[in-house]
């Protein structure tokens, strides 16, 4: 298990004050000036040498995105952009950190839109999250009225401005490009790439987009240092991750912990196992309702990091576990999902918009078993056709759960068409 | 004619109040000279506020003025954003969260608690205006589930028993305490945290210094 003092989350829980005297009490804001004297490559590099993977679901190494944004200014000012719009079902980390811990966001807001040489940053966050858009505001005023952000920057001689900007309800928002078109004022419709938003992002000019703990964590890596990161977890797959843990454990809980902890010691160390023991485990969705789910073997063994979960056919996501034991209606649990990704496509791409749908009314269906056996390939079929066939990954992440579903659990599909056919000739006669 | 699904409001112009036009210019300062545009999530948000928790047609006609940006872009945004309501919704406007983390620990429940103690079918709002009840998408509280979200703040840990009981207490005006309805802080096990037990250990890798940050 992580120790306490490796632990960079420390007020996880508000035990602690959450405004700008915890904060600097916890060690945030120490020697933000010293990161900043590292100088823009200095931070990119030992990011880079950190393997800091982003925590918003892709894992794409943070270092490596921010090295992307133009080293000199064409006349274009630069915008960092914090991906706050946490919404994918089974996650909920974000809001623990900017509810109890926002000043942590801030430092790392400024050190990281430091480092890719933007003069603004803006935090997107879902606007269901009324109470932490207020925390996060009022740690803003606190840092501007201690000189932490604002014109010279903690000190540093850096002019550094942060602003909130509140979404109004669409989980594609949290789509980098459609969270850009948001953050316009437009409809939250994702953008062809390329251009990418290090060259053409907000307002035109070059951007990067960044989920909230990826950011949060950055501060706290130059401080201690990299070795202390790459210590924690596998190479590639380092530091220390917010798992959120739902469903059916018996205490439900976010907590942070070492990357690729074994999935088995995360549920049992921390929530206290899965509701009637380890063997009434029938699945879990191991990273946010977009992975697919993996049944109980894999579950017995699988190490909870991108690579580990990469090789068993599923992903890390936002480390968002969700928990099903056995008295689990697999396929209900998988209908609701495609409900959700029908509301939620933004109806741009043909194959999202009607696949969604499609997939929830043909899943409802089968929830009953009123379907015909063929049908499984059928819908197995219109996943691939929906999987890769869309501007952004929402197509994907619909697909996913479907497939996954049927991959795990065919013959439970086909029991229940068999059982409903056999109960419609029983009435029949 | 109208374009919008949002119904029309009372007759006359609508208009920010005062204090709504002063958090409007404050938004709108957030961002660079000439993308107002971007203040417009925010200034329906102030408009459906200031309307008691709907947005007219006349509101968003009022917000495109305002921002000198053309009607339709806003009708767009109003449309397409789940948290503007077309319609007149109950003072207390309870969000059932019912996707899979929230159903898998009993969210049809809850929303069936609130159905039975207020009388009303799912979107409906009760006679005397006070409730309306609808289901919503994830609502990101997951590890505190079953949830709802009332006006803007969030109830968790739900139980159906719980819910009827908080309904009770909010027609009664009794006040209703937000966040975990069991009492535990966050999303800490409910059991008792079973990380950061030692303060002294978890504040950062180095004491503060007596000057403070820089």
């Amino acid at each position: 298990m992580l120790k306490d003092q490796d632990r960079v989350f420390t007020n996880l829980y508000g035990q602690d004050d959450w405004r700008l005297a915890g904060a600097l009490r916890r060690g945030v804001w120490d020697k933000t000036k010293d990161q900043i004297a590292l100088g823009r490559d200095g931070i990119i590099d030992l990011v880079k040498e950190s393997e800091l993977r982003g925590r918003g679901g892709a894992g794409f190494p943070a270092g490596i995105k921010w090295s992307f944004m133009p080293k000199k200014s064409d006349g274009r000012p630069s915008y960092l952009v914090v991906n706050a719009d946490e919404s994918e079902p089974g996650t909920c980390k974000d809001r623990e950190i900017m509810r109890f811990d926002p000043h942590r966001l801030l430092e790392g807001c400024l050190v990281a839109g430091f480092a890719m040489g933007a003069g603004a940053c803006y935090i997107y966050i879902r606007g269901e999250f009324y109470q932490e858009a207020v925390h996060l505001q009022q740690a803003i005023d606190e840092a501007y009225e201690a000189g932490l952000i604002g014109k010279n920057a903690a000190g540093s001689g850096y002019d550094y401005d942060i602003f909130v900007h509140r979404g109004a309800g669409a989980y594609i928002c949290g789509e980098e490009t459609a969270l850009l078109e948001s953050l316009e004022g437009k409809k939250g419709q994702p953008r062809l790439k390329p251009p990418f938003p290090a060259a053409v992002g907000l307002y035109g000019c070059p951007t990067t987009v960044n989920n909230v703990e990826t950011i949060a964590v950055v501060p706290e890596i130059l401080r201690r240092g990299v070795s202390w990161w790459t210590s924690l977890g596998r190479p590639k797959n380092t530091g220390t991750k917010i798992f959120s843990i739902s469903g059916h454990v018996n205490q439900p809980c976010n907590v942070e912990e070492e990357m690729g902890i074994p999935l088995k010691q995360l549920i049992e160390e921390h929530c206290g196992g899965v509701r009637g023991g380890w063997d009434n485990l029938l699945a879990i969705i191991p990273g946010g309702s977009s992975v697919h789910c993996i049944a109980k073997p894999i579950c017995d063994t699988i190490l909870m990091d991108f690579d580990s979960l990469r090789e068993a056919g599923t992903g890390l996501g936002t480390a968002a576990v969700i928990v099903m034991d056995k008295s689990t209606d697999i396929v209900a649990a998988i209908a609701r999902l495609a409900h959700f990704y029908m509301h939620e496509s933004c109806g741009q791409c043909t194959p999202c918009r009607e696949g969604t749908g499609w997939m929830y009314r043909v899943l409802t269906r089968m929830v009953k078993g009123e379907a015909e056996l063929g049908e499984i390939d059928t819908l197995l079929d219109v996943t691939y056709q929906v999987e890769g066939h869309t501007i952004c990954a929402l197509g994907d992440a619909a697909a996913w759960p479907v497939q996954g579903l049927i991959r795990n659990f065919r013959p439970e599909l086909e029991q229940r068409i068999k059982d409903y056919k056999a109960a419609r000739r029983a009435a029949a006669e | 004619m109208r374009v919008s699904s949002h119904r029309a409001g009372e007759p006359g112009d609508f208009a920010f109040a005062p204090e709504t036009m002063e958090q409007a210019k404050q938004v709108i300062a957030r961002y660079p000279e000439g993308r107002q545009a971007s203040a417009t999530i925010a200034l329906l948000d102030l408009a459906q506020r200031q309307n008691g928790g709907w947005l007219p047609g006349e509101a968003i006609e009022y917000v495109a003025n305002l921002l000198e940006i053309a009607p339709i872009r806003v009708h767009e945004v109003a449309s397409f954003y789940s948290m503007y309501n077309s319609k007149p919704v109950g003072t207390h406007f309870i969000q059932v969260c019912h996707t899979t983390p929230c159903w898998l620990c009993g969210s049809d429940g809850i929303t069936q608690a609130c159905l039975d103690s207020l009388g009303i079918g799912l979107g409906e709002t009760t006679a005397d205006g006070l409730f309306t009840v609808v289901e919503v998408e994830c609502l990101g509280a997951c590890a505190n589930a079953p949830m709802v979200q009332i006006n803007d703040d969030y109830y968790e840990d739900l139980t159906p028993e719980r819910m009827a009981e908080m309904i009770g207490d909010i027609k009664s005006g009794k006040p209703v305490p937000t966040g975990s309805q069991t009492g535990r802080p966050g999303s800490c096990p409910s059991g008792g945290p079973t990380t950061l037990l030692d303060p002294s250990e978890s504040n950062g890798s180095q004491p503060v210094d007596s000057e403070g940050s820089d």
